[in-house]
């Protein structure tokens, strides 16, 4: 069975990099918020499997938490905020498909030989969790920089903090205080975005922020 | 759970902003601010009376009563200076009077992050402290909703959530490091326990632990190259906040790179944290010193030099040993008393001059001489002249370290000079020559501007022999 635990949550993370990189070139935001969907309900798988390997019920509100929040709630309140918006049908993209993509694999590639080699004493299912996260995360990091439209930049951000749940639910036995606590502040977040969307959609009538880059720097 | 000292900085801000999101009007609840915010200070001046005890999550050491204390008596001040600020912007209708309720509530709420961050035991739970105090000063920047505000909101949002997600993966992989020596669960992240273990952690997952918490608390300490956000946050946001991000969140900050300095230093093997620490340390100085010089916007200059002061506090832990130490503690509390009056000072201006441009304003020691003056000496103070306090822990920041590294210190000696003549530069156009702008008199409050300059003034001249000892036991305990 060993062997099969380990597989199998070896594939759920890899997966979770999987559609990192499948964010990383949607550039229709409807399309973005699909993948995102998916991303999220890949790491509730994620956080189940953990919850069941490792034997802690706990780690199961955490995946309720990922599943209901991040790949249902959330994807269609943003859903509904591009349709009120209108900008349903805007392309965008800063950096070229390519050299994202090229981006992308250097930083995973970073991430592997990096946490790979610190841990090298870890139990490797732990090793793997972490390495799979830092990849999300430096991917999740990509993404916020290389996107110009404040909708897809909190994506990136969402992400960002799977990879971050995804590393809290591998470090086996870690406290329950801090997973509620990631997933309470996510909703804080969420929240706050909320708000600042629809305060910038009243004040400049587009969440493009570019828009924003005009008053950028000194006031002359 | 018994209640004392301890409980009672959490639980005053915890209450007192319940209470103000549910009263009504301003007059009341500015006044309620400014008790809860003197409630909370001398429940904080008592822990050096009574210590309580440390529990599993919150603890009380010599290192985190400086903290507090300076935390809770600024934010003290900085809310009597928020009374009257607050009135003049709701006369000349900037801010509505809905969003002065939330204002009040959120000023509590952050005080209470910050509270928390400082007493946390707990790694994780010191993490969510600081993540909760960056999110209402987040709110409380973008709160006169203009272009500009929303701007440096969002880019401050980002920027900090960006930097929060680093320091939880630095977070993270501290346990994972403490986790094969100490055991699963909860006293794998409680600080007490890690710090007597730390010998044991294994040393390479510890380095880059403390790369990812260096990068994400850094940036909320407002290190360059990753300060974008301080600037427009401290330009935009009500200057009362200004004060509170200058004065108290960038000392929250680094009170958590230097918990997670100490851990490091106690393990033999991992790297030495110091160089790191004083490498942007001295970027930080530099960079800003030289931004100094192209500021049109008076709070924007002021960031800057808020930048170039954590650079050089950064730098003198970094240096670390009792002297270098000492130094630089003494340095952050002048630096926050400092800066903060300063704000107070600029926040008057603003208001009687309508405009935060430096070349709108001119010759305010003639048409309001006492803020004029204020800002001169508080100008003289932060630019380190003597006998003021920051003359004193610059002197001591540079002499504890000429003998170890004399390049290093010329080049902070360099930056500290630079930043000199930028700030005395733009302080002329400002406070001397002809008056320029409205000059009607201002309604002010001076006295927390003035009681902050007399203890800078003060400990230039004499230290009571009790603080000095307190700042040294601290030092001695930081490594």
């Amino acid at each position: 069975m060993r062997g099969l635990y380990f597989d199998v949550a070896h594939m759920l993370a890899g997966s979770l990099v999987l559609v990192s990189f499948m964010q990383l070139y949607q550039d229709r935001l409807y399309a973005l918020l699909n993948t995102f969907a998916l991303h999220a309900f890949i790491l509730a798988a994620s956080v189940a499997w953990q919850a069941f390997i490792q034997d802690a019920p706990h780690l199961y509100l955490t995946a309720m938490i990922a599943l209901v929040f991040k790949a249902i709630i959330i994807p269609v309140a943003l859903h509904r905020i591009i349709v009120k918006l209108g900008i349903h049908r805007e392309i965008e993209t800063v950096v070229g498909v390519g050299p994202a993509m090229l981006l992308g694999m250097g930083l995973v590639a970073l991430s592997m030989v990096v946490m790979l080699r610190v841990t090298a004493e870890a139990d490797p299912l732990a090793r793997e969790d972490l390495a799979f996260a830092l990849s999300v995360v430096l991917l999740g990091l990509l993404m916020m920089v290389t996107r110009r439209n404040a909708v897809s930049q909190v994506v990136g951000f969402m992400s960002l903090e799977n990879g971050l749940v995804l590393a809290a639910t591998g470090a086996k036995g870690m406290p329950l205080v801090v997973e509620i606590s990631v997933a309470f502040s996510v909703l804080i977040a969420f929240i706050v975005i909320g708000i600042f969307l629809f305060r910038i959609r009243e004040r400049f009538d587009s969440v493009d922020v570019q828009a924003l880059d005009r008053f950028r720097g000194e006031r002359r | 759970m018994t209640f004392d000292a301890l409980t009672g900085v959490l639980l005053i801000p915890a209450v007192a902003a319940a209470l103000l999101a549910a009263l009504p009007g301003y007059r009341l609840t500015s006044r309620l601010n400014v008790l809860a915010a003197l409630l909370t200070f001398l429940t904080s001046v008592s822990l050096f009376l009574v210590e309580p005890k440390s529990g599993n999550y919150l603890l009380v050491d010599d290192l985190n009563k400086v903290f507090i204390v300076l935390t809770t008596f600024v934010a003290f001040t900085t809310s009597v200076f928020s009374a009257s600020y607050i009135e003049h912007e709701i006369e000349i209708g900037r801010l509505k009077l809905t969003y002065v309720r939330f204002y009040h509530s959120m000023y509590q709420m952050m005080m209470f992050g910050m509270n928390l961050a400082l007493v946390a035991n707990n790694i994780g739970l010191m993490w969510v402290a600081i993540e909760m105090a960056t999110l209402t000063t987040v709110l409380m920047v973008g709160i006169y909703r203009t272009h500009e505000a929303l701007e440096a909101a969002w880019k401050y949002f980002i920027l900090g959530s960006v930097g929060i997600a680093l320091a939880l993966f630095g977070t993270i992989l501290v346990y994972m490091a403490a986790r094969p020596v100490i055991g699963e669960g909860l006293y794998a992240m409680v600080w007490t326990v890690l710090v007597t273990k730390a010998a044991q952690f294994d040393p390479a997952l510890l380095n880059v632990a403390f790369v990812f918490l260096l990068l994400g608390y850094g940036t909320k300490v407002g290190l360059a190259p990753l300060h974008a956000w301080l600037p427009d946050a401290h330009a935009e946001g009500p200057t009362p906040i200004s004060a509170v991000l200058s004065g108290l969140l960038l000392n929250v900050a680094l009170y958590a790179l230097l918990r997670f300095k100490m851990l490091l230093a106690l393990n033999p093997v991992a790297l030495a944290p110091g160089p790191l620490m004083v490498t942007m340390g001295l970027v930080s100085c530099v960079f800003a010193a030289f931004m100094l010089y192209r500021r049109r916007d008076i709070k924007r200059m002021f960031a800057y030099s808020s930048i170039e002061h954590m650079g050089i506090i950064v730098f003198a832990f970094g240096m670390g040993g009792p002297l270098a130490n000492f130094a630089g503690l003494l340095h952050m509390t002048m630096h926050s008393l400092t800066k903060s009056a300063i704000f107070f000072a600029v926040g008057h201006i603003a208001q009687v001059k309508g405009t935060q441009k430096i070349a709108d304003m001119g010759g305010l020691t003639v048409s309001n001489p006492v803020l004029g003056w204020g800002l001169v000496l508080g100008v003289v103070a932060i630019a380190g002249l003597p006998p003021l306090g920051i003359f004193m822990s610059e002197f001591l920041v540079v002499s504890s370290t000429f003998a170890r590294e004399p390049w290093l210190v010329i080049i902070l000696v360099f930056g500290i000079l630079v930043a000199l003549g930028g700030l005395f530069l733009r302080l002329n156009t400002i406070v001397f020559g002809e008056p320029r702008g409205p000059t009607a008199p201002a309604q002010a409050s001076y006295v927390p501007m003035f009681a902050h300059l007399a203890i800078v003034f003060m400990a230039g001249i004499y230290m009571p022999p009790a603080l000095v000892t307190g700042f040294q036991n601290v030092a001695k305990l930081l490594g």
